[in-house]
């Protein structure tokens, strides 16, 4: 606790390098990966190939991916953006599956009636499909949330720093308190993060009792 | 593009394989660290999560293990366990261990529970008993979903493995965290070319094994694909 009061305005600085770290990759692969799964759950041929890419995606470790990713997108080793791009990354290749699936689950029968009474393919998305594949989308968009918070902290051993610099440093100096306030820390905003997008989901899914 | 082919001609050097980074040793390092790791997992893991399965009781305490594991940051895990026990394997073992052995034990309890219970009362309608029912009908038919288990904690340990050499000097991430010192970019590119092609090859290996598994439980039916979704399901919700 002495340790914490002391170095406070540090702690509070990484948190909020941390949350600026791992919210836009959250964003960021649900928007690129709602289309993706809609396209993959509606086509028979494109399923198949973008499922196992996106799949084998994730199998690559999250420390090589913060090495390869710069130069392939031009961007410094040492940066946020780098980041931002790996777990973007990596929140499609657990998304784009969530999405396909959760499409999947939209009944064919709706499909069909809301076909019938007229909406239109863009009306269709809107109010019925996505609407109906909110729930299943949820729960991925869930882990996706809590594994992108801890896979920010790896960052630190490469020099972006987050919450993971308190483990790096805490390391290297032999201070336990920093690793612990560390870990405390990540699976705090973790769940906080989890427990805003439940909040949220009820917001736009009243009709739906989200399940914990 | 300059760093990719500077990144593959010291992968291809045979100077790097023989010289200072020994990468043939560090290569069956990792491996071998690994499926350590991974074995202990299975040990451990497997016959938990089978009891648990068969008799569906402690049901709830494997979904709670399975989020919060998700939730906890591997490199906070690492370093912690680095400094209580110091320079070493031990460490990286042990928090490798903490993080394989969720999925190993909710790949083994949602494969033994997705059983079709009717399957199980017929077994034993005819005259199995309990350990045959376990042995002969059971298992073969949760054997895709506990190898889908054993397969994302593989994931898991090969690359938290990397990570590992931050405080074990050991496996591939040893010459990749020499070469961020050293800021050569082109060996620490090169490193991790390597760490992403064998993480997938033992994807793809495994992959094959779960396509065997799936085809000997359910010759008809499920595509192995159906089966990893169904193991996903289980271990991700």
């Amino acid at each position: 606790m002495n340790w914490l009061s002391q170095n406070l305005h540090i702690v509070g600085q990484l948190l909020a390098d941390h949350l600026a770290l791992s919210i836009p990759p959250i964003l960021l692969s649900l928007a690129i990966s709602v289309p993706l799964g809609r396209l993959a759950a509606g086509s028979g041929r494109l399923r198949a190939p973008l499922l196992t890419a996106t799949g084998l995606l994730y199998a690559i470790p999250s420390l090589a991916l913060f090495v390869i990713l710069p130069p392939i997108l031009g961007l410094p080793l040492r940066s946020g953006a780098t980041m931002v791009a790996a777990l973007t990354v990596y929140g499609c290749a657990l998304l784009v599956r969530g999405a396909a699936d959760a499409f999947d689950s939209v009944p064919e029968d709706v499909r069909l009636a809301a076909a019938a009474t007229g909406h239109s393919r863009w009306a269709l998305f809107w109010r019925v499909e996505l609407p109906l594949a909110g729930p299943v989308l949820l729960s991925a968009l869930r882990v996706v949330v809590v594994s992108t918070v801890s896979l920010v902290t790896v960052g630190a051993v490469i020099g972006i720093s987050s919450l993971g610099t308190l483990f790096t440093d805490g390391f290297q100096r032999g201070i336990d308190a920093s690793i612990v306030t560390g870990i405390v820390l990540t699976v705090a905003v973790a769940f906080l993060l989890d427990a805003l997008c439940v909040l949220a989901a009820r917001a736009l899914m009243p009709w739906q009792r989200v399940r914990a | 593009m300059n760093l990719f082919l500077e990144a593959i001609q010291w992968i291809l050097d045979p100077a790097s394989w023989t010289g200072e980074h020994q990468l043939g040793a560090r290569v069956l390092e990792h491996l071998a660290f690994s499926a350590a790791v991974l074995l202990a997992a299975a040990l451990l893991g497997i016959p938990a999560g089978i009891a648990i399965g068969h008799s569906g009781r402690g049901r709830g305490l494997v979904i709670a293990l399975t989020s919060g594991a998700r939730a906890l940051p591997t490199l906070g895990l690492l370093t912690i366990l680095g400094l209580g026990l110091g320079i070493g394997l031990e460490a990286p073992f042990l928090a490798l261990l903490v993080l394989a052995l969720p999925p190993v034990l909710a790949g083994a309890y949602a494969g033994v529970e997705s059983v079709d219970r009717a399957t199980v009362g017929a077994a034993r309608a005819i005259g199995f008993t309990e350990w045959q029912v376990l042995a002969c009908v059971e298992l073969p038919l949760a054997a895709p979903v506990i190898i889908g288990g054993l397969r994302s904690a593989a994931l898991q340990v090969i690359s938290t493995a990397t990570l590992a050499a931050y405080i074990a000097d050991t496996g591939l991430g040893r010459p990749l965290f020499r070469a961020l010192k050293t800021q050569e970019y082109g060996v620490m590119l090169g490193a991790s070319i390597l760490v992403a092609l064998l993480a997938l090859v033992v994807e793809l290996c495994f992959h094959a094994i779960q396509s065997a598994a799936a085809r000997r439980a359910e010759p008809h039916r499920t595509t192995p694909r159906r089966a990893h979704a169904r193991a996903r399901e289980r271990t991700h919700r």
